[in-house]
C-alpha cells in the first residue's frame, strides 16, 4: 500500500496557525503540528469540533480566512518533479497554480463551493481554462466535456445528467461527488478533504466513501481527510492522527488507533462511538468539555478531563512519544506520559 | 438534596446599576443619552423655572443678542432663549407620544398579523397599502380641517395613527421568520399561551430593532409636526419650536441678520435632539441584546 | 403481546404537502405507537418521513388522513382541556440546540416560565428551586452556575441539556427526540444518551426517538422497538436488537451494510454501495409504482414488486416487514455469519 522507499510528499514541521480575535489579541488554533505524509497514503485527522483539525487542513494549503495567519513552522511539498516546494513561501501566483495542480481541497458544505448560477460544465470549464499551461492553446468545448465526463464517470455520476445541471438541481451526495471530481481535474498528487461525508445520508455517504476508495486505488494520490466520524476514518485511512486542543496527541495506523489507543483521549473517543454490528457495548462520555483556546490549562491540555492524571501531567506538556517505530510515518506515537498504563477495553452490556 | 436546594436563592442583581453599566460602555451612546436627557429635562423643568408669560421687552423688537437677551428677541420683543426653553415641551411631547403610538400599533398589529395570518393579516395588509399610498402631509392637512389640532395629544394621535404602516410591514416580516424558529415552537408545546408566545418570546427578540425604529419615529414625528406648523396647518397659538420656525418664515425674521438666531435656535434644538437620540441607539442595542453584552 | 393502551399512536396517518410542482406524500399510512416508558426509534434517511411522523405525534401538524391518538383518544377531536393535557404530556426536543432556546432569555426564565404558567411553581422562588432541580436531572451541576446564563454562554451539549430540562418541566409522559444528539460531538453525545436513558428508567418517560444513525438507535433503543422508514412508509418494524442484528427487509440490510464501523477490520467487509442496484433515492413527487424500493432492491423480482405495493406483514416473533419476497418466505432468516439466537 505504502511505498516505503519514497520521500514524503508533504512534510510539516512545528506548524502554528493563529487567529486574530476582536480585541487585538490572537489565539493559536494549531499549536505546533509536525508530520510526514508519504505518497499514496491516506491520513485521517480526527477530533472534536474546535480541536484545530479544519484549521490545520486550511493552513496546509494556505487557505486560511483573513484573520488567520501562520506565525511559525514549515510546510514542504515534494511533487512530481521531486523539487522541494516551500509552501509557506510561495508567491501568490505560484500558490494558485500549486493548488489544484499539485494539491486540492474539497470543502465541507458542498453547496457553498459552487457558483449557484453556473452549470456544472461551465464551472468545470472555468477551472480547466484558469489553470492551463502558460502559452498553451485554448481548450475546446468538446475537450472540456470529454475531460469532465471522464471524471463524472469516475465518481459514478452520469455525465449527461449532471454536467448540464445547476448545483441546486443535484442532491447533496451528488454535489459532494462533483466537488471531488472537480478537485481532481488537474490530477493533483495531494487531496485534502474537510468532512467529506458529514451531513450526508448513510447510503449517500457510502457512495462517497466507495468513490474515494476507488479513485485512490486508480489515481494514487495522497489524501488527508478531516472527519469527526471515526467510522469513516476507520474505513478510509491507513493512518489516523487524533487532534486535541490544536495538537496531534496520538498517531498510528488505523489498527493502532482503533484497537490499542495509548492516549486516554483517543481511547475515550473510541469508547464513545457505538458500533452497529454485534453486541451492545458500554459507552462512556469523556467528562468535561474541550478547553477554550485562550484558556488552556498548564501541562498536558487534556489533564482536567483525564482519569490517568498525575502531578507531573499538570506541569509537563508531553511531546509525541514513540510506542512502536515503523517507517514511512506509520509509527505509533502518543503524547501521554502514562501511555504504558492506558488500558483500552470495551465492556459488553448485552449480547446480540 | 432538598437541603442543598433550599440554600439556593435567587440572586437579585441591581437592575438600575446594570442599566447604567451598559449605558456607559459606549461613549457615543452615553453622550447621546446625556444630550437627550438635557433637552428633555429642559423642556420639562423649563416652564417651572422660567416665567411662562415671557414678558415683552418693548425696547428690543427683533433685537440682536445682548447681555440681557442672549439669543436676541422676536418681533414682539419676547426673549428667544426663554421661548426655546418654554417651547420645547409640545415638540418633545408630540414627538415621543406619536412615536409611541406608531410603534405600539405597528408592533401589536404586525406581530399578531404575522402570527395568526389568515383574514386578519390580509385585511391589515390592505389597510397599510391604503395608508401608505396617500401622502401623509396631505392627509394631515385634510384631517386638520375636520379635527381641531390644537391639543398636543390630538396632534400626537393624528401623526401616530398615520405613520405605523411601514414599521408594521417590517415587524410582520420579522415575526414571520421568527415564529418558525424552534424556540417558538417549544414555547407553543409548553402551552405558554398565545399572548406570551407573541409578546414575551417573539417580540423581545426584535427589541433593538423596535427601539431604533421608535427613535426614527420620534424623528419623523417631530419633522411632521414642524411641517404642520410651517404650512400653518396646525393652530399657531402659544410658542413652540415649530411655531417659531413658522414665525420666522411668515414674519420675515429670516431676512434680518440680527434675528438669524431666532430661526437657527429652534432648528438647532431639533437637530441636537435628533442627534442625541440617534447616538443613544448605540447603547440601547447593547442593553437589549444579551449577546453584545459579554464583549 | 398483551395489549395496553399506548400513550401515543399514529393510526394510518398520512401527511401530504401541496406544492406548486405537485403533491408530496411525506408520510403514507403509518401505524406506530409508543407505550408508557417504552422506546421507539424511527430511523431512515432524510426525506423518509420520520420527522413528519414525529411532528404529527407531537400534535404540531395535523395528518391529512388517519388519526393520531393520545391514550386512545383522537387528539384532533379532543376538547380544549383534553388537548392541553395532551400538550403537556408530550414534549419535543429539537435537533438544533442553537435554535431551540430563546437567545434573549436566561436559563432560569426559560425553565421557570412553564412552571409558573401551569402552577407547578407557585412563586418565583419555587420556580428557581424547581428549575435548579431540573438542571440537576440533566446533569448540569451546580445549577446555580447555569441558571443565570444566556444560551450563547453555553456549549452545544449544555444547551441541549437545557432543552431536555425544559421538556421535563411539565412532567411529560413522552418525549419526542428529533435527531436531538446529531449535532453534538461524539464525546458529548454519549453522555446525553446516557442521561436520556436514565430519565426513561427513573421517571418512566417514554421516548419516540428519531435518528438517521443506526448505531445511536441501537444504543438508545436496545430494550425498545425500531421502525425503519423509507419514502414515507414503515418498511420494517421489530425489537431493536433483532432488527439491527438480523435485518429482514433489503433496505434495512443495505442501511446496516453501509454504516462505516469504527473498526478497521470489520469495515473492510462492507459491500460497496450497500449492495444496492442504484444509489439514488426516487423523488417523493414521482414515486415508483409497486414497492417504492424496487428500483434499488437487490431482491427485485419482475412482476409483483413493480406493480403491487407490499403491506407490512407479520413474520414470527413480532417482526413486521413490508416486502413481497421476504413475506413469501414467511419466516425469519438466520443472520448471515453472526451468532444466531437472540433475546
Amino acid at each position: 500500500m505504502t511505498q516505503t522507499t519514497d520521500q514524503p510528499i508533504l512534510s510539516v514541521r512545528d506548524l502554528v496557525v493563529s487567529y486574530r480575535s476582536g480585541n487585538g489579541q490572537s489565539v493559536d488554533a494549531v499549536r505546533g503540528v509536525s508530520f510526514d505524509l508519504y505518497p499514496n497514503q491516506s491520513l485521517a485527522l480526527v477530533g472534536e469540533s474546535g480541536c484545530g483539525k479544519t484549521t490545520l487542513g486550511l493552513g496546509l494549503l494556505r487557505l486560511l480566512p483573513r484573520l488567520g495567519s501562520i506565525p511559525a513552522g514549515t510546510v514542504t511539498y515534494r511533487g512530481r518533479s521531486d523539487a522541494e516546494v516551500d509552501v509557506l513561501a510561495l508567491p501568490k501566483n505560484d500558490l494558485r497554480r500549486w493548488r489544484w495542480r499539485e494539491a486540492a481541497m474539497v470543502f465541507q458544505g458542498a453547496m457553498n463551493s459552487f457558483n449557484p448560477v453556473l452549470r456544472i460544465i461551465d464551472q468545470m470549464g472555468d477551472t480547466i481554462r484558469a489553470h492551463r499551461e502558460k502559452g498553451s492553446r485554448s481548450v475546446s468545448k468538446s475537450e472540456i466535456w470529454e475531460r469532465s465526463a471522464d471524471l463524472m464517470r469516475s465518481v459514478r455520476l452520469e455525465p449527461k445528467q449532471v454536467l448540464p445541471s445547476y448545483p441546486h438541481e443535484l442532491s447533496g451526495g451528488m454535489r459532494q461527488r462533483v466537488l471531488i471530481a472537480m478537485s481532481l481535474l488537474l490530477d493533483p498528487k495531494l487531496l485534502i478533504l474537510d468532512e467529506p461525508t458529514t451531513a450526508l445520508d448513510i447510503l449517500t455517504q457510502r457512495a462517497v466513501v466507495d468513490v474515494l476508495q476507488e479513485l485512490r486505488a486508480e489515481r494514487k494520490f495522497a489524501m488527508i481527510f478531516i472527519s469527526h466520524d471515526l467510522g469513516v476514518a476507520a474505513e478510509l485511512a491507513d493512518r489516523v492522527a487524533t487532534m486535541y486542543a490544536g495538537r496531534i496527541i496520538e498517531t498510528g495506523t488505523a489498527s493502532d488507533i482503533f484497537y490499542s489507543p495509548r492516549h486516554p483521549y483517543t481511547s475515550g473517543l473510541i469508547n464513545a462511538v457505538p458500533p452497529v454490528v454485534g453486541d451492545l457495548p458500554e459507552l462512556a462520555s469523556i467528562p468535561g468539555s474541550p478547553p477554550g483556546l485562550n484558556s488552556l490549562p498548564p501541562g498536558c491540555k487534556f489533564n482536567p478531563r483525564c482519569s490517568y492524571v498525575e502531578d507531573r501531567c499538570l506541569s509537563t506538556d508531553p511531546d509525541l512519544l514513540t510506542i512502536s517505530a515503523r517507517p514511512a510515518g506509520m509509527s505509533h506515537e502518543a503524547a501521554c506520559l502514562r501511555w504504558q498504563d492506558v488500558v483500552h477495553e470495551r465492556k459488553v452490556v448485552a449480547r446480540a | 438534596m432538598s437541603a442543598a436546594t433550599a440554600t439556593i436563592s435567587i440572586p437579585r442583581g441591581n437592575a438600575v446599576h446594570g442599566f447604567f453599566r451598559e449605558l456607559t460602555r459606549s461613549k457615543t451612546g452615553f453622550a447621546g443619552f446625556v444630550l437627550v436627557a438635557l433637552i428633555v429635562g429642559m423642556t420639562v423643568i423649563g416652564p417651572l423655572v422660567v416665567d411662562p408669560s415671557n414678558p415683552t421687552d418693548v425696547n428690543a423688537i427683533w433685537g440682536a443678542p445682548s447681555a440681557e437677551h442672549w439669543l436676541g428677541t422676536d418681533g414682539s420683543g419676547k426673549d428667544v432663549l426663554k421661548q426655546i426653553v418654554l417651547g420645547g415641551r409640545t415638540v418633545v411631547f408630540v414627538g415621543f407620544a406619536a412615536a409611541a403610538i406608531t410603534t405600539v400599533i405597528a408592533v401589536v398589529i404586525g406581530s399578531l398579523a404575522a402570527y395568526f395570518r389568515g383574514r386578519f393579516d390580509s385585511v391589515m395588509l390592505q389597510l397599510t397599502d391604503v395608508v401608505m399610498t396617500i401622502p401623509q402631509i396631505v392627509l394631515l392637512a385634510v384631517l386638520g380641517a375636520f379635527f381641531r389640532l390644537d391639543s398636543p395629544a390630538m396632534l400626537a394621535l393624528m401623526i401616530g395613527a398615520l405613520s405605523w404602516p411601514i414599521l408594521m410591514r417590517s415587524i410582520r416580516a420579522q415575526v414571520l421568520s421568527l415564529k418558525e424558529r424552534e424556540f417558538v415552537e417549544a414555547a407553543r408545546l409548553l402551552d405558554l399561551g398565545t399572548y406570551r408566545v407573541v409578546f414575551i418570546e417573539i417580540v423581545p427578540n426584535m427589541a433593538s430593532y423596535i427601539m431604533i425604529n421608535f427613535i426614527i419615529a420620534v424623528t419623523n414625528a417631530i419633522y411632521a409636526l414642524v411641517g404642520l406648523y410651517l404650512l400653518g396647518l396646525a393652530p399657531l397659538a402659544g410658542a413652540n419650536w415649530g411655531i417659531m420656525i413658522n414665525d420666522a418664515w411668515i414674519k420675515g425674521a429670516m431676512f434680518q441678520q440680527d434675528s438669524l438666531l431666532y430661526i437657527l435656535a429652534p432648528i438647532a434644538m431639533i437637530v441636537l435632539l435628533q442627534l442625541g437620540l440617534i447616538m443613544l441607539t448605540r447603547s440601547l442595542e447593547e442593553i437589549l441584546n444579551p449577546r453584545l453584552r459579554d464583549r | 403481546m398483551p395489549e395496553r393502551t399506548p400513550l401515543i399512536s399514529l393510526r394510518g396517518a398520512s401527511q401530504t404537502f401541496h406544492s406548486k410542482s405537485g403533491d408530496i406524500p411525506a408520510v403514507d399510512n403509518v401505524d406506530i405507537s409508543v407505550g408508557p416508558g417504552e422506546v421507539l426509534c424511527l430511523v431512515g434517511e432524510s426525506g423518509c418521513g420520520k420527522t413528519t411522523s414525529a411532528r404529527m405525534a407531537a400534535g404540531l401538524s395535523r395528518p391529512t388522513s388517519g388519526t393520531v391518538e393520545f391514550e386512545g383518544k383522537d387528539i384532533w377531536s379532543m376538547s380544549k382541556e383534553e388537548f392541553v393535557t395532551f400538550r403537556k404530556s408530550v414534549q419535543y426536543v429539537h435537533q438544533d440546540p442553537y435554535a431551540s432556546l430563546n437567545p434573549i432569555r436566561d436559563i432560569h426564565k426559560t425553565l421557570s416560565a412553564p412552571l409558573l404558567k401551569h402552577g407547578i411553581a407557585k412563586n418565583r422562588s419555587e420556580g428557581w428551586t424547581q428549575s435548579a432541580e431540573l438542571l440537576r436531572r440533566v446533569d448540569l451541576t451546580p445549577p446555580e452556575n447555569y441558571l443565570p446564563k444566556f444560551p450563547h454562554q453555553l456549549s452545544g451539549g449544555q444547551r441541549q441539556r437545557v432543552a431536555v430540562a425544559r421538556a421535563l418541566t411539565l412532567n411529560p409522559k413522552l418525549i419526542i427526540a428529533d435527531e436531538s444528539t446529531s449535532m453534538l460531538d461524539v464525546s458529548i453525545r454519549v453522555g446525553m444518551l446516557n442521561m436520556l436513558g436514565r430519565l426513561r428508567d427513573e421517571l418512566g418517560v417514554g421516548f419516540l426517538f428519531i435518528t438517521h444513525d443506526l448505531a445511536i438507535a441501537k444504543y438508545f433503543g436496545w430494550r425498545g422497538k425500531i421502525a425503519v422508514m423509507y419514502l414515507g412508509r414503515v418498511v420494517e418494524f421489530g425489537d431493536t436488537p433483532d432488527v439491527i442484528n438480523n435485518p429482514q427487509h433489503p433496505y434495512t440490510k443495505a442501511l446496516l451494510d453501509a454504516v462505516p464501523e469504527p473498526d478497521p477490520d470489520l469495515t473492510k467487509t462492507k459491500k460497496p454501495g450497500g449492495g444496492l442496484r442504484s444509489a439514488d433515492i426516487p423523488s417523493l413527487r414521482n414515486l415508483p409504482p409497486g414497492c417504492t424500493f424496487h428500483p434499488r432492491c437487490p431482491l427485485f423480482e419482475e412482476g409483483t414488486c413493480n406493480t403491487v405495493r407490499p403491506e407490512l406483514t407479520l413474520l414470527d416473533s413480532g417482526r413486521q416487514v413490508s416486502c413481497h419476497v421476504v413475506a413469501r418466505r414467511g419466516s425469519i432468516n438466520a443472520p448471515a455469519g453472526a451468532s444466531a439466537g437472540g433475546s
